[in-house]
């Protein structure tokens, strides 16, 4: 390892014990600042059980020699701790730059506890300490700001994936009868979904029928009828035959056009149409009774 | 870069149908952990049986690498099938579907291929081969246990 | 390296029989030469009794590869050889969505929700429900 090297790890493992030798005062000071104490409204001991996590979070990561890798274990375990609080700021209206601040802000204190360790604060180890403590809080930084756009983007995940289920409602029409109107374009994720909730209100309903109606479906091309054909085979693989419905004439005439084989496939053009047809097909016969109110005797 | 890290891997000898079993349990339980969701886990369940099963009669037996994938808020999963068998002649013809040359219906490698997200196959003839897959966790991680 | 894993090994899947039907539970991890020797096991009774009917009960099985798949069509092409019809039971959504993504329809192969549905099949159900004509199967769907 060369001089620099190891002159430098040192140093980390200096600022790694201050970290934990001074743990407490630190975590008591951080605990006021805005960070800390407007998330942990509750009470200030759970602020500064926090403030103590975090801490422990940058002696870890000093000691390991990584105090600019946001990959360090240390940070690892404080990642859903400084999530929540990040995602807490911005609850409040706290802008990204707002919360960086935040975060920016503790390093003053404790570089202030850091200097007083030194006999001669101005002296060259006490300087290298510093450098290395402000790195670390830089690290800190980066963490918070990574976790917390990280956070954004699972919510952004998250909603996305219920729009997704809201847009592919699977009802049940009849006993052993289920229906989904697919509604929008039909791509790969979408179909994926259809085809989840599809087998799973086999499974729910006892289905020996589902119809797939794609009256609201604006094209079909080659792969959505791809998507159609795979949803068929999945539900008959769990004992249940498709029928697909809603089938408009242009769209039959691009079927034809475009050579796809739905052959194999049962369809319909009406919603109406496919719903007859598995009533048929399950010995059940509508037919038109006396009006109600009348007595038979 | 950056934000992407690895952590450790973990490495599982194939060299029976009981490893197999064995493989694919290990590969449930890290998907599971990582938040891949019930269809996915099984996709990729799926996945590894057929790969694995490639190792043990064409390969002659061989090991795979399991490595967790951190990218941002994403998970996945890396795996890496490698024997030091025959190797494989003609890597299209492989990857046909119904191409067989044995055991199964002849979806192994190509049915393989559309179940995980990234694929590549390394393989000469004599030099053995290695199929390296990866798949990640589309829906959100699982929310892990609160830490104190 | 602990070997929780051996203990399972030796074991065979047991085919009782339900009348003429035979009954097959598949469950959990099932390892390959477990397969093959039901295969050879289910064919054998078969033959050596007045079997016309099997079902095999998937819902307990996490995946089908396409070995598996091999394994449940071989069975089901030579009971129809000898004059007995296979129905397969219960197939968890996952691995249908699994096996269609790989590119496996099982063509062959009678499908049903469940063991009840597949007795209703085979004709002696006890449930009410109306008997289901069916077209044999789509083939070849994909």
């Amino acid at each position: 390892m060369s001089e620099q090297g190891a002159a430098e790890e040192s140093t980390a493992v200096l600022v790694s014990e201050f970290l934990q030798r001074r743990q407490e005062q630190i975590a008591q000071r951080w605990a006021d600042a805005d960070l800390f104490r407007t998330v942990f409204t509750v009470s200030r001991d759970e602020a500064v059980e926090a403030c103590k996590a975090v801490v422990d979070a940058l002696s870890e990561a000093a000691a390991a020699g990584r105090v600019d890798d946001i990959t360090a274990p240390g940070f690892r375990r404080v990642r859903d701790q400084l999530g929540r609080m990040a995602a807490s700021r911005a609850r409040t209206g706290a802008s990204p730059g707002q919360i960086a601040g935040e975060v920016a802000d503790l390093r003053q204190p404790v570089i202030a506890l850091l200097r007083g360790e030194f006999p001669d604060p101005a002296g060259d180890q006490a300087q290298e300490c510093v450098l290395a403590l402000t790195r670390l809080t830089g690290t800190l930084r980066v963490v918070v700001m990574e976790t917390a756009l990280s956070a954004g983007e699972e919510v952004i995940a998250r909603q996305r994936e219920q729009l997704l289920e809201v847009a592919t409602p699977v009802i049940k029409l009849w006993d052993g009868i289920v229906a989904v109107p697919l509604i929008g374009t039909l791509d790969s994720a979408r179909s994926q979904v259809v085809m989840e909730s599809l087998l799973n209100a086999i499974v729910a309903e006892r289905a020996r029928h589902a119809i797939l109606d794609i009256t609201g479906v604006p094209t079909v091309d080659s792969l959505v009828a791809q998507h159609l054909m795979k949803t068929v085979a999945a539900a008959r693989l769990m004992g249940a035959e498709c029928v697909v419905s809603g089938i408009r004439p242009a769209i039959a005439q691009t079927i034809v056009h475009l050579g796809i084989d739905l052959g194999t496939v049962v369809t319909r053009s009406s919603l109406a149409d496919a719903l007859a047809y598995a009533l048929r097909r399950q010995g059940i016969v509508v037919a038109s009774g006396p009006p109600v109110g009348v007595s038979l005797s | 870069m950056q934000t992407s890290s690895d952590t450790g891997t973990i490495r599982l000898p194939i060299g029976s149908d009981v490893d197999l079993a064995w493989v694919r349990q290990q590969v449930r339980q890290v998907a599971a952990e990582l938040g891949f969701g019930l269809v996915q886990q099984t996709k990729l369940v799926t996945a590894v049986s057929e790969l694995a099963r490639n190792t043990l009669i064409h390969g002659g037996g061989g090991q795979v690498e399991m490595t967790a994938l951190y990218r941002g808020p994403a998970r996945g999963l890396r795996l890496a099938f490698t024997d030091s068998g025959p190797g494989i002649r003609d890597i299209d013809q492989a990857m046909t579907d119904g191409y067989t040359t044995g055991s199964g219906l002849g979806m192994g490698l190509s049915g393989a291929k559309r179940l995980v997200q990234e694929f590549s196959i390394d393989s000469s003839p004599g030099q053995g081969t290695t199929i390296t897959v990866a798949a990640w966790a589309t829906g959100l991680p699982h929310p892990r246990a609160e830490a104190g | 390296m602990t070997e929780p894993r051996r203990g399972a090994h030796a074991s065979r899947v047991p085919v009782p029989a339900l009348g003429e039907t035979l009954l097959i539970t598949l469950q959990g991890e099932l390892h390959d030469s477990m397969a093959e020797q039901l295969q050879q096991d289910i064919t054998r009774r078969i033959a050596h009794s007045p079997v016309t009917g099997v079902v095999i009960d998937i819902s307990g099985v996490d995946i089908v590869d396409s070995f598996l798949g091999r394994v449940l069509a071989e069975i089901a092409s030579s009971a129809r050889l000898m004059a007995a019809r296979t129905v397969l039971a219960g197939m968890r959504p996952a691995v249908a969505i699994t096996l269609v993504e790989l590119g496996l329809t099982l063509p062959g192969l009678d499908t049903v929700l469940d063991v009840e549905r597949a007795l209703d099949r085979l004709g002696h159900g006890l449930s009410t429900d109306p008997p289901h004509p069916r077209r044999a199967h789509h083939a070849d769907l994909l």
